[in-house]
């Protein structure tokens, strides 16, 4: 019985674990500053879903943030940027990063995780579900993958 | 009779802990005081009654989602909050729930900024701050 139990115990260990950490984990923000400075408006998005050029934008153009002024000091902003940008998708490049990558135009910086075909696939819900109040956007991505904070998305 | 010595001196100290608040929060608002003096030499001081009022109040010249800070802090400070912009839950604002409120300056100055754009279009003013930091720290 317990050599059996503990048999099953390894084999579900070794079936779940390479899923979760070798394809659909998504390497969460491990940075203080992007933590909090990207992380008071909405979650602090992992770098993993776009590429370095989209962040380089992003980071350029923060006075204008999707109709919100999120402008930090330069220091600040250097630090982020580095950040992103060392960790972006096309710098893992593997696993669900990988994934979102293919989608993405040579050359392209796209500035939505939410508008990725990869996303797209797995988001067609009916309009009442983006509307229900405890969700508001797509981007609010804690609302419905409570895990998502720290990579993970079932 | 030392025990109860102990007791009353402690009983004592606790009011006294509780109005001093914290000596951070003390600075944001000194500092705030003095930018309003110098703006108007009539300043006198800060008032929660004020800093409801701005709390409350449905302005028109920010954006239409936000046009009252109770959009995202809710009418009730001592709540837990929601953006309601991007969803995201927000902590409550009332100092007697949440001590950590107004005691990091950076922080403060940026949420004001960006805050007080969202709903009012402009920026606050050292009287609107001071006023809504002591209306919440009573709250
Ligand atoms: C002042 C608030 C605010 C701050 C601070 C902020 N953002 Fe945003 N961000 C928003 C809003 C509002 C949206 C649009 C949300 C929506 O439409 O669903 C957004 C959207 C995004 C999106 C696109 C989400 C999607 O739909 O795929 C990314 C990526 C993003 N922000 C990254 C960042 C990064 C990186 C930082 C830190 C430098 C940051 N944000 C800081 C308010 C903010
Ligand atoms: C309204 C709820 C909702 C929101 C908001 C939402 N998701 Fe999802 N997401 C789901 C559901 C449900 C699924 C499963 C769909 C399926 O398996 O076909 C899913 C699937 C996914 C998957 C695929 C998981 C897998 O098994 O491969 C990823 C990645 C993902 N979401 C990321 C995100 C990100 C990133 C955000 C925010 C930018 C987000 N989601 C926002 C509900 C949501
Ligand atoms: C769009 C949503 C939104 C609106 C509207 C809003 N706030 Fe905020 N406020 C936030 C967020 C997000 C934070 C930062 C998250 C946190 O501190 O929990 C915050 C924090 C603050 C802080 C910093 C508190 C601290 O911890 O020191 C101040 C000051 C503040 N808000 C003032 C205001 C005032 C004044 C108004 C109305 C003029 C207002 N807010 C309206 C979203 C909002």
């Amino acid at each position: 019985m317990r050599p059996l139990t503990f048999t099953l115990l390894a084999t579900l260990l070794l079936l779940t674990f390479p899923a979760r950490a070798g394809n659909d984990w998504m390497p969460p923000v491990r940075d203080a500053t992007v933590q909090k400075e990207c992380g008071t408006c909405h979650m602090a998005f992992q770098p993993g879903f776009l590429p370095a050029r989209s962040w380089t934008r992003m980071m350029g153009s923060l006075s204008d943030h999707f109709g919100e002024d999120a402008s930090l000091p330069d220091d600040k902003t250097e630090i982020i940027r580095n950040y992103l940008t060392a960790n972006a998708g096309d710098v893992v490049n593997w696993g669900r990063a990988a994934r979102y990558m293919q989608w993405v135009a040579p050359g392209g910086t796209p500035q939505r995780i939410t508008e990725n075909p990869d996303f797209l696939r797995k988001h067609r819900f009916p309009e009442s579900v983006w509307k229900n109040p405890k969700v508001v956007t797509k981007s609010n991505c804690v609302a419905c993958h409570s895990g998502a904070e720290r990579g993970l998305y079932e | 009779m030392i025990r109860r010595l102990m007791l009353a001196a402690a009983v004592a100290a606790l009011p006294v802990v509780a109005l001093a608040g914290d000596a951070r929060r003390d600075a944001i608002l000194a500092d705030y005081a003095a930018k309003a003096r110098a703006a108007d030499k009539g300043f006198s001081a800060f008032s929660a009654q004020r800093g409801e009022t701005l709390f409350r109040t449905k302005w028109t010249g920010g954006d239409a989602r936000t046009s009252s800070c109770t959009a995202c802090h809710t009418a009730n400070p001592r709540q837990p909050g929601q953006n309601a912009k991007t969803g995201r839950p927000i902590e409550p604002v009332a100092v007697s729930v949440n001590p950590k409120r107004f005691t990091d300056p950076a922080t403060v100055e940026k949420q004001f900024t960006r805050d007080c754009r969202s709903v009012l279009g402009r920026d606050c003013t050292p009287l609107e701050k001071g006023d809504y930091i002591t209306f919440m720290a009573g709250q």
